[in-house]
């Protein structure tokens, strides 16, 4: 956790205590819920259970929150979401090897995350564009006419920068920034 | 004495009190309007949509269950337009459910299988996307089938609300929403304690106990086994309700006739055992008493309760008597004291329990339990699993004549008999702590103060001078409350009884399902099964657990003595913090009133 | 400002901002630091105006300048010939038909602004939502001032009852008799709530208003506690909105620094204060008591009623929910006094409603109008009529709660009672406008998928009613549609309205009902013959070369899945079996040689 992270955390564990002071103290439970995913990205179990020790609220009834709302994610999610198109017109041009290719280069399924917390595959509806099928799209940005090793290389595009960002930050710390 | 008001129902004008549903006063004046998510035990969730109605002035329908009287209010509970909305709605439900009636447990005893039928439902209009769902089979006691879940919610209200354990919700929203333990994790690895609740007040087969009657047929069927059964006191007094008959029948005679004819070789009563438990826990509360030991002490029979204090109260642990069950004990001495009487080798023994219980299930497999590497009890069956294998196996048991039980496990006194009413522990405990401390006869023996369905009940009684102040409690919300009192003022009371199910093992989770025209927890049903273990106290000569004659050998031949090295060994046991840890809402625990 | 030479206001509400609103100020501030005249200005940012197909939005005052559609090379042009060499830059100031006067001093020269009458979002555009000291010299907390020191209690709720203020939210119920309800309560403990929830896909009034004014709401809670008795006022806002939510923590903190809110406001004995709560994405949260619940910490599920709010809502309590709206309309009518505000609208709804224009209609954007205002000048005077010379074919109001109505009701003054005697409802505000172009089918099918999506899952009607209901449609739209498809929507729609347990489910099936009512011929075209007069539908269409075909094969180049065939310069053709009607032809040909049959 970055020092960023570590201070919200402390933050969400005093508002805690102070809602435990409160008369209703499960009326600050989505309000903490919200700063739990702001920390983490999602809401982790370990989390949720200890608002459930601090607020003194059922961890069942937690959850019936947390899945009722979808503005909570229960999964992390990673860095980068790529979306392959499932429409009509990619599922014809092969979309489905692309899909096999990705599940086998990140190692999941789809809708799971990576283990770097790098990339969260998904599937998607039409993009609209079909001219260039089959298509990926990776955060914003559109990726067509791919095949195997197209799609490989966007990843490990990806992957480079992720690690040349890491280098980056963690040369800034070795050169002693505040 | 408020003054009464007028409606008019289906052009007919009533005098009603005011301060009232129209469901309520409907039913008073013999409407039954048809209904799905409503208990009047638990709280109104008018979600069902069946019990809908038209009142004057409104636009849309109403829910009768949650809608009040007022003065002048004309309503119409059965309109063509009414009855279509109704019969759409239920097929609604229907078009999102298993088809498969004719195989499922609860044929022919389902309050969707009844209404669908009264809705004249005969074709189908809207079938589409079904929802599936696995089923959860992970528990010892209770298991899960999501797709037969109508979403009535009276799981996760009888489990917040009347048991305070919280361990079931709605997750999701929408057509995804299903019930389930926090995180869906499998029930097994949950918060639940078993008590089964859920299953008699689940209006489909959501909610069923784990079924061992195949597995038992197949034992039954062994000649290599020696098959000894014992039943709880709990199923004489309801069993007769799964045949049919009115409840609060006293059918042991019959049932034991009817388990000998399935294949049992012994037939013993777990009431011989709850006679024993008094012995051991009178003796442990005396001896706390006199030297300074742990108060106050609470009992331990109840399965659902233990599973509760390890998870919700393991700073009570001190507190609770280290006896077993009586259904454990009864295993216990089944494989030890009997055995080595008759020369059977214990691991030839094929221990059965019939209970009124689906946590025993999960109790027979503690491994705390076990002794000499052997479980007391290898099979619990409920009231209704032992009732369709004795209808499966073609038994009349309305019919049959009555039989004793066999010796030496098997006869009992009166106040073995009433461990099944809540305060009935406590008023057998009573009746031998009494004489054991004084030396002299109890007189009034029948402990008023603790009996009836009252959630939490207090008394005392002067032993010799000094004043024992005692405490019942049933439903696990009420056991909450008082525990919490308990945790308030460790002085405030000195022994407390606590039963998992309301109203007692009358009400556990194994019982016979509500019938046609009662609904689940009546009031009504479980004073008169409560009623049955009374009468059959009040009928008998022996009365007090130390008179029984065979405990009283058990003790000379095998236990020597209460609380002996012996006994300690076979008949006691331990408990541990367990996880996940049980979470109460605060605001609940320092509610003063009892739960309903 | 006298020492200022100009005075700029910048729109910074979120349409501009998506615009690079942000990014041109910055441009421009650099322009003028460049020129050294930035001394010379005095720089506003403001709310959303509403014109916001036209952000970003800058005006420049003296001389109501309205410049509009601003790109970043348009500073430094601004900068030198309208500031220093005192010429406005005529290409860039937004033009409009015809001159209307009302808001020419604060909007200028614009009709868009002249046909409305903007009460409840008066300060939009106007100041500074982040200062507080903007919305004091707009007689910002006069009317609270009036209220604590000339008031009672009771005389405020007489105030708004006899205003006609009607809930803003969509259930239009009369304002000052919900107060009344509320105050009649005996319990000490009672609670303010403002409904800032707005979940309709379309609908952004509530959060222009909070974004452009955050105070005009707190100002009216804070009466709206005081003639109730409420020491707590509680605004419930969606997580999406994060700008909103922070403009409100800002003025939250400001009105309490300012002593308008905390204890003993203004001196008196009233102590009353606000909390935001979020929601978290559940459109059902905007019903009353959904919202209450998941205040509560609770799943978002509503509850029936009666018990009502009034008498027993947060935390078992009476309870004060007000739509954003309704509450910024509060303080207008304090000061300016009821009797004026019974004077604008119709005998039955009383004042202004604030709408989100938009579809197919060439000015899109948030107007407030009278009530009484007709659908065809909101149409075609204020939003400026159909364009690309299409023709108007519905409206839809109330967002996916409301129905569609076809030309005939244009001429419907907008109030409560006729627009749903007209077969839809006012709702919150959200009114779409459809052309031609667009299947009514499929219109019916979108609001369907999003309320079965949004549906809490409680009640049987709603639950699993709209998921068939959305599972005829979908056949319906994709050729598959039965005879008795729209029988069995009538009869389930029904029952699902009457028999639902929130208003979510009694209005989920308004727009297939108003569908069916005004163009069942359209849903008859679908399932008998397979045709979708709009072209919409897709599995219903054909893409078919004409005779205007050239020959350029632009077309078989794009098609993913081989089905055009033709020789260069020879009119080409597509074969439908393989077609899976994607577009991609009909979008790269340049002749308009391909038809969607």
């Amino acid at each position: 956790m970055t020092q960023n992270q570590t201070e919200k955390l402390q933050a969400i564990r005093e508002a805690m205590q102070a809602a435990r002071n409160d008369a209703h103290p499960e009326s600050h439970l989505i309000g903490i819920l919200h700063k739990v995913q702001e920390v983490f990205g999602y809401l982790p179990r370990e989390m949720m259970d200890e608002v459930a020790q601090t607020l003194e609220i059922p961890t069942a009834h937690i959850w019936g929150v947390a899945t009722f709302y979808h503005y909570f994610n229960l999964e992390p999610i990673g860095r980068h979401v790529v979306s392959v198109c499932m429409g009509t017109a990619c599922y014809v041009k092969g979309a489905a090897s692309v899909l096999e290719t990705l599940k086998k280069e990140l190692g999941v399924e789809v809708g799971k995350t990576t283990s770097d917390g790098l990339f969260t595959l998904q599937e998607a509806r039409c993009l609209g564009a079909c001219g260039i099928a089959p298509v990926m799209m990776i955060d914003e940005k559109i990726y067509g006419q791919l095949d195997s090793k197209k799609t490989v290389d966007i990843i490990n595009q990806y992957r480079k920068a992720a690690a040349e960002e890491k280098s980056a930050v963690g040369a800034e710390t070795r050169r002693g920034k505040p | 004495m408020s003054r009464l008001i007028t409606i008019t129902i289906n052009d007919k004008p009533y005098q009603v009190e005011p301060n009232q549903t129209i469901m309520q006063a409907a039913d008073k004046l013999g409407f039954h309007i048809p209904r799905l998510c409503y208990h009047p035990k638990l709280s109104i969730e008018g979600a069902c949509r069946v019990c809908i109605v038209e009142v004057e002035g409104m636009k849309n329908y109403v829910a009768s269950c949650a809608f009040p009287v007022s003065d002048g209010m004309k309503i119409r509970t059965n309109t063509q337009a009414l009855r279509t909305a109704r019969r759409d709605i239920i097929e609604l439900i229907l078009d999102n459910h298993p088809q498969d009636c004719h195989t499922c447990e609860r044929d022919g005893n389902c309050e969707l299988q009844r209404l669908a039928a009264s809705m004249g439902i005969r074709a189908r209009h809207f079938e589409g996307e079904r929802k599936r769902y696995e089923k959860d089979l992970s528990s010892e006691a209770v298991i899960r089938d999501p797709e037969k879940c109508i979403l009535c919610g009276r799981c996760v209200r009888m489990c917040s609300e009347i048991q305070q354990v919280h361990n079931l919700t709605q997750a999701h929203r929408g057509f995804h929403t299903v019930v389930m333990p926090a995180y869906n994790m499998p029930m097994g690895e949950s918060v639940c304690t078993a008590c089964g609740q859920c299953i008699n007040v689940c209006p489909t087969a959501a909610f069923l106990e784990k079924n061992y009657t195949q597995e038992l047929f197949e034992k039954l069927n062994d000649p290599n086994l020696v098959k000894v059964v014992q039943f709880a006191p709990s199923v004489r007094a309801a069993i007769g309700e799964a045949f049919g008959l009115e409840p609060g029948l006293n059918m042991e005679g019959q049932l034991i006739a009817s388990l000998r004819k399935l294949g049992f070789d012994y037939v013993f009563d777990t009431q011989f055992a709850a006679d024993l438990t008094i012995m051991e826990e009178a003796s442990e509360f005396l001896e706390r008493l006199q030297s300074g030991g742990v108060l106050p002490m609470i009992t331990s029979c109840s399965s659902a309760w233990m599973k509760c204090l390890e998870q919700f109260y393991p700073d009570l642990i001190p507190n609770v008597s280290t006896c077993k069950s009586p259904m454990s004990m009864q295993g216990a001495v089944t494989k030890t004291y009997f055995a080595k009487k008759k020369k059977i080798d214990p691991r030839k023994i094929l221990s059965v329990a019939v209970m009124c219980c689906t946590a025993k299930k999960y109790e027979a497999a503690r491994p705390e339990l076990m002794f000499d590497g052997m479980r007391g009890v290898d099979i619990v069956v409920t009231t209704r699993e032992a009732a369709w294998m004795i209808k499966s196996a073609g038994i009349d048991l309305v019919n049959i004549q009555p039989e004793e039980p066999d010796h030496p496990l098997g006869i009992s006194s009166g106040a073995g008999a009433i461990f099944g009413a809540t305060g009935g522990v406590m008023e057998a405990a009573i009746r031998t702590a009494y004489e054991l401390y004084t030396g002299e006869t109890l007189v009034d023996i029948e402990v008023e103060a603790v009996r009836g369905l009252k959630g939490i009940k207090e008394g005392s009684i002067v032993m010799d001078g000094k004043e024992i102040r005692v405490a019942v409690a049933h439903g696990l919300g009420n056991a909450c409350r008082l525990l919490e009192r308990v945790r308030q003022d460790p002085s405030r009371y000195h022994f407390i009884e606590i039963m998992g199910c309301p109203g007692g093992c009358v009400g556990g989770g194994g019982q016979p399902y509500a019938q046609i025209n009662s609904i689940p927890l009546d009031d009504e049903n479980l004073r008169k099964r409560a009623q049955a273990l009374y009468d059959l106290d009040k009928a008998k000569t022996i009365r007090r657990s130390h008179d029984n004659p065979d405990v009283q050998k058990l003790y000379k031949e095998f236990l020597q003595s209460p609380l002996s090295p012996v006994s300690h060994q076979y008949l006691h046991t331990h408990y541990k913090a367990k996880t996940p840890v049980g979470i109460i809402p605060r605001n609940e625990r320092t509610l003063s009133g009892d739960s309903k | 400002m006298a020492d200022k030479q100009y005075k700029l206001t910048f729109c910074d509400g979120s349409g501009c901002l998506k615009n690079h609103a942000r990014e041109f100020r910055q441009l421009f501030e650099e322009e003028l630091r460049r020129h050294q005249i930035q001394q010379n200005v005095q720089i506003h940012l403001s709310g959303c105006l509403g014109m916001c197909t036209k952000g970003p939005i800058l005006i420049v005052n003296p001389g109501y300048i309205l410049y509009g559609n601003l790109r970043s090379e348009d500073a430094p042009e601004i900068v030198q010939e309208h500031l220093i060499n005192g010429k406005p830059v005529s290409r860039l100031i937004i033009q409009e038909d015809h001159l209307y006067n009302r808001f020419f001093r604060i909007f200028g020269d614009s009709e868009f602004f002249g046909r409305q009458m903007r009460i409840a979002l008066r300060n939009c555009g106007v100041i500074d939502p982040e200062k507080i000291d903007d919305y004091l010299a707009m007689r910002g907390y006069e009317a609270l001032a009036k209220v604590l020191t000339e008031m009672t209690p009771q005389q405020v709720i007489e105030e708004v009852k006899k205003s006609g203020l009607r809930g803003r939210g969509g259930a239009g119920f009369p304002t000052g008799l919900k107060w009344e309800y509320t105050a009649k309560q005996s319990d000490p403990e009672k609670y303010v709530i403002c409904n800032a929830d707005e979940g309709d896909p379309g609908a952004f009034m509530d959060r222009s208003a909070i974004e452009g004014d955050p105070h005009t709401v707190l100002e009216g809670m804070i009466i709206g506690g005081y003639a109730i008795g409420s020491r707590q006022g509680i605004i419930y806002i969606r997580a999406e909105y994060p700008l909103a939510v922070q403009r409100l923590k800002k003025a939250i903190e400001d009105a309490r620094r300012e002593g308008f809110l905390g204890e003993r406001i203004l001196g008196t004995d009233f102590s009353f204060d606000i909390r935001i709560c979020l929601g978290a994405g559940a459109f059902v949260c905007g019903e009353e008591t959904a919202l209450i619940h998941s205040i509560e910490g609770a799943r978002g599920m509503p509850r029936p009623r009666p018990p009502y709010p009034s008498v027993s809502g947060l935390f078992g309590k009476p309870t004060l929910i007000n739509n954003v709206e309704t509450w910024a309309n509060i303080p207008v009518i304090i000061i300016d006094g009821a009797d004026w505000f019974s004077r604008i609208g119709t005998a039955t709804s009383k004042g202004t409603k604030v709408f989100a224009l938009a579809g197919k209609v060439r000015n899109t954007g948030l107007v407030e109008v009278p009530m009484g205002t007709t659908l065809r000048d909101i149409i075609f005077g204020i939003g400026g009529g159909i364009p690309n010379g299409k023709k108007f074919k519905a409206v839809q109001t109330g967002g996916p709660s409301g129905g569609c109505l076809p030309e005939k009701y244009l001429d419907t003054q907008i109030d409560y009672e006729s627009l749903a005697k007209a077969g839809s409802i006012m709702g919150s505000g959200g009114m779409i406008v459809i052309d031609e172009d667009s299947c009514m089918v499929r219109m019916a099918r979108f609001f369907v998928e999003f309320t079965q999506d949004e549906s809490c899952g409680k009640c049987t009607p709603c639950r699993e009613g709209t998921k068939r209901m959305l599972e005829i449609l979908t056949r319906i739209t994709r050729g598959q549609g039965k005879p008795g498809d729209i029988e069995k929507l009538e009869r389930l729609g029904t029952m699902i309205q009457k028999a639902s347990l929130c208003g979510l489910g009694q209005s989920a099936p308004n727009p297939v009902l108003s569908t069916i009512r005004n163009f069942r011929e359209e849903y008859e075209e679908h399932i008998h013959q397979k045709k979708c007069r709009a072209h919409e539908c897709t599995a219903l269409l054909s893409f078919v070369v004409q005779d205007n075909c050239v020959g350029c094969g632009a077309c078989k180049r794009v098609c993913p899945v081989n089905a055009v065939s033709g020789n260069r310069k020879e009119k080409h053709s597509i074969n439908p079996n393989l077609c899976i009607k994607c577009g991609q032809c009909y979008d790269a040909c340049k002749f308009n040689a391909i038809a969607k049959v």
